[in-house]
């Protein structure tokens, strides 16, 4: 669309264009109201301005007519534009169930990722070309804000609970990362990139590592040792049998759960995250609340690595 | 052409009652609080400026300037704190609303004059205790969000102890200004009669009174939280930081229409006196008033929609916030509309009403892009957001009460300020907001975060456009202020009303009397009737 009145940055993402396209509109339409609204003004004042001290005023009140017609048509517009929000949005808030997930943990002032192989970095997140990336993230102090300009997309990081995001890379490139919660001294310094790269150094990248590196276990095979380390396998089986617990079979794969009060919720990592830590806030219809909570005895990677265990269950 | 008799005696007015700076202090005169408010707000308001000026300095080239990073990050935290809880959250109401709305109803005072002598008083202590956050380095961000302010004490607990503090004043001018106007109100001046600031002020007092308690609570935790460690916002406690961030814009919403809805009411009056024009629509802007102020309590989710909230909040809070653009689009309509077939002088004051229009819609129709979700998730916590909100805030709050200020000058003072310097201050400060508020638009569509010390060197140019800016910005304000504070003292004399406005208080002296009127006046027209034709029988807004 006419965009001479916006300047985004690159759009790297399947959707840039897209999210682009209603900010052109929203100027454009912006753009025009004001020169036309502040053009009218200008023009009656010019017009009507007083010329003699007798100067004859129309006594004019109001017109309900005319009143109607500009409380109806700025509502439909904010209807459309809340639509169109609606819609692009959605997308965005929907990442497919093919999506890479990659870990992020925020630090004060730093940004880390743990890929699924279990390769890490820090400030830079390396992404193939063409595949939707989902990144859940957590932070280990204040409040930070994960923002990609070029991918139009931006997120809010907490301690204690996991926040998503989601986007499919379409362009080769170094994009900024930016920290876009005020979050101390060097928050100005919080800043990183993201790496868009084809397929095959994507993968070359996952397993590239320095000679005399310890092998490295995976965030799920990490997940797999926590299972009988830390004896959630005595109640909780593998094979779809239920025993103390609800068994973790398909586990991520059933989405929903029953709980005890009737109420259903969705099963995502911030669900299974609250259930290790403290069992009893929701409870599954069916089981008694016998788990002893984990707060304080694993860490937040210990965390991770489990609900990655999870997921190939 | 006075309806209601007042005696020009301009040897005893509220100025020359009592003379000594205790009859000023204990003084429970409503335009001599009103005027104290002003004076000690205008101190805050260069104190914030210079910090704003300082913050503009640092950012004129990437990395270090004039200061390292945690300068800087003081410095953005105290400009913000300074400005909104010190200057513009009494703002308008408690200087123009406290010297105006007695003498535009038609009474003697408001209804408790000690209390609003209260409300001052608290507002001077809380700006007392704001210089220990000023002397301690506040640096978290005027917002104060949990976990990071649960660290930083000292400052904290001052500078939250002092928005506390200057949450009680304006709770107490909220009460008063709506016990006053339900019922103090003179003989003749029903509802549908009341000047249009004046029901500005009402929705005002409403929200003042509804919604400040909340931000009083939320600071009360957050000082608990940092002296005994109360685990209430830090998740190291066992806390919830959302939760914070709730409770703070519950209240932080509502207070940007505090601060911007008696600008309206400004405007509203301005408009028919310089066009000689009845204002078009008068019911439409009172409901549109009060609309604003309900609708404003439902938004504050708009604030968070990246906060990790789920999505049908986010869609909840989107289709709402929607609905405060279209009272606000009526208001710029019915404006626009009085000036049709008027007589329209171009004096300082109508400018300042007419730019407050240009600018307000420039910040209104932005607020469309934040409202719409997927555009809202590139411009959150960007400078877009930056711009948006000091177009509302400056370029509205702002540019209204310098409107107000100029329009009824001769009625607080007596005397006329020098026109033409007037109108050139005016230009300095609309070239010089313009040149610093529009480059933000671009750095944020860019993807320029906000609260950032140091920048990448593509955003160089623009952040030095916007300093330019800001430095003729600043130029226009000493102009203005100079110009005002000369005429203070050494202005012309003025006529009681030298722009024949109709309201109730142009009828009294300038500057008026000590208590007002001698006898309440009895109120037999709307306030806007200019040019009324002699056989209109109706004595009503429409």
């Amino acid at each position: 669309m006419f965009d001479l009145f916006t300047s985004m940055p690159e759009q790297a993402a399947t959707w840039s264009a897209d999210v682009d396209w209603l900010n052109d509109l929203i100027t454009n339409l912006s753009v025009f109201f004001t020169v036309t609204l502040t053009g009218a003004m200008i023009y009656l004042g010019v017009k009507y301005r007083k010329k003699s001290e007798d100067q004859e005023v129309a006594y004019i009140t109001h017109n309900a007519m005319l009143e109607t017609v500009w409380t109806v048509v700025p509502t439909i517009i904010c209807a459309v534009m809340f639509v169109y929000g609606i819609i692009s949005y959605k997308e965005m808030r929907t990442p497919p169930s093919s999506a890479i997930e990659i870990n992020v943990d925020a630090y004060s002032w730093r940004w880390d990722f743990t890929y699924p192989g279990g390769k890490k970095s820090t400030n830079t997140l390396v992404v193939p070309l063409g595949q939707p990336i989902r990144l859940i993230m957590t932070s280990h102090d204040v409040i930070h804000s994960f923002f990609i300009p070029a991918m139009r997309v931006k997120e809010d990081v907490y301690q204690g609970n996991y926040s998503y995001l989601w986007f499919e890379p379409i362009k080769l490139g170094e994009f900024h990362i930016f920290c876009a919660e005020y979050c101390g001294l060097q928050h100005s310094a919080m800043i990183g990139k993201v790496k868009v790269v084809t397929q095959e150094e994507y993968e070359d990248y996952l397993v590239d590592r320095k000679a005399g590196d310890a092998p490295q276990l995976s965030p799920a095979e990490a997940g797999k040792v926590l299972y009988t380390e830390k004896t959630c396998n005595t109640c909780h089986s593998l094979d779809g049998s239920q025993t103390l617990g609800p068994s973790f079979k398909g586990l991520f794969a059933s989405k929903e759960r029953k709980l005890a009060d009737g109420t259903v919720v969705p099963i995502d990592e911030n669900y299974i995250r609250e259930s290790i830590l403290q069992p009893q806030a929701k409870m599954v219809e069916g089981f008694s609340p016998i788990m002893p909570a984990f707060e304080g005895q694993l860490s937040e990677e210990d965390i991770a690595n489990l609900i990655a265990y999870l997921k190939t269950l | 052409m006075s309806a209601y008799a007042a005696t020009d005696d301009h040897d005893h007015n509220y100025i020359n009652w009592e003379k000594g700076f205790w009859s000023w202090w204990m003084s429970i005169d409503h335009k001599r609080i009103g005027l104290m408010y002003l004076g000690t707000m205008l101190m805050f308001f260069a104190i914030g400026g210079f910090f704003a000026l300082l913050v503009r300095i640092e950012l004129f080239t990437p990395g270090e300037t004039i200061m390292g990073a945690a300068d800087y990050n003081t410095a953005f935290t105290l400009h913000g704190v300074v400005m909104i809880f010190l200057f513009i959250v009494p703002g308008i109401p408690a200087t123009l609303g406290n010297f105006l709305l007695p003498l535009m109803i038609g009474a003697k005072d408001v209804a408790f004059p000690r209390l609003n002598r209260l409300s001052y008083w608290l507002y001077v202590l809380s700006g007392g205790v704001a210089v220990l956050a000023i002397v301690f380095r506040l640096d978290t961000g005027w917002t104060f969000y949990a976990p990071y302010s649960v660290q930083n004490s000292t400052a904290v607990v001052a500078a939250t102890t002092a928005a506390f503090l200057g949450g009680f004043a304006s709770i107490l001018t909220g009460v008063n200004f709506l016990v006053t106007i339900h019922n103090m109100r003179a003989p003749g001046m029903h509802w549908g009669r009341l000047p249009l600031f004046v029901w500005t002020l009402y929705a005002t007092a409403i929200l003042q009174v509804v919604a400040t308690p909340v931000i009083g609570i939320t600071l009360l935790l957050l000082i608990l939280e940092n002296v005994f460690g109360l685990g209430v916002f830090d998740p190291d406690l066992g806390g919830d930081p959302v939760l914070f961030e709730h409770m703070f814009w519950f209240y932080s919403h509502p207070v940007v229409y505090i601060m911007i809805l008696p600008a309206m009411g400004i405007v509203s009056e301005i408009i028919p006196v310089f066009s000689r024009k009845p204002i078009f629509g008068y019911r439409a802007i009172v409901y549109a008033s009060v609309g604003i102020a309900a609708i404003s309590f439902l938004v504050w989710g708009h604030h968070m929609f990246v906060a990790g909230m789920a999505n049908l909040t986010r869609y909840i809070f989107s289709f709402l916030t929607f609905f405060v653009a279209v009272p606000t689009a009526v208001k710029v309509f019915n404006w626009i509309s009085t000036l049709y077939k008027g007589s329209v002088t171009w004096d300082s004051p109508m400018l300042y009403a007419l730019s407050f229009v240009f600018l307000f819609l420039i910040a209104g129709c932005t607020g469309i892009h934040l409202a719409t979700l997927s555009t809202d998730a590139h411009y959150h916590d960007t400078y877009f957001v930056v711009a948006h909100f000091h177009y509302t805030i400056q370029g509205g709050a702002v540019i209204g009460l310098l409107g107000g200020l100029h329009f009824w000058f001769s009625k607080m003072f007596g005397r006329m300020y020098n026109e033409k310097l007037a109108k050139v201050g005016w230009l300095f400060l609309f070239i010089g907001f313009n040149g610093a508020f529009l480059p933000m638009f671009i750095l944020g569509m860019e993807g320029m975060p906000r609260r950032y010390f140091d920048y990448p060197v593509e955003f160089t140019t623009l952040h030095q456009m916007a300093t330019i800016g800001a430095f003729v910005n600043g130029l226009g304000y000493l102009f203005v202020f100079g110009n005002l504070g000369y005429a203070v003292f050494r202005g012309k004399k003025a006529g009681t009303n030298p722009y024949e406005s109709l309201s109730l208080e142009w009828q009294t002296p300038s500057p008026p009397a000590h208590d007002n009127w001698e006898t309440i006046p009895i109120v037999t027209d709307w306030t806007y009737g200019y040019g009324k034709p002699e056989d209109d029988e109706s004595h009503a807004g429409h």
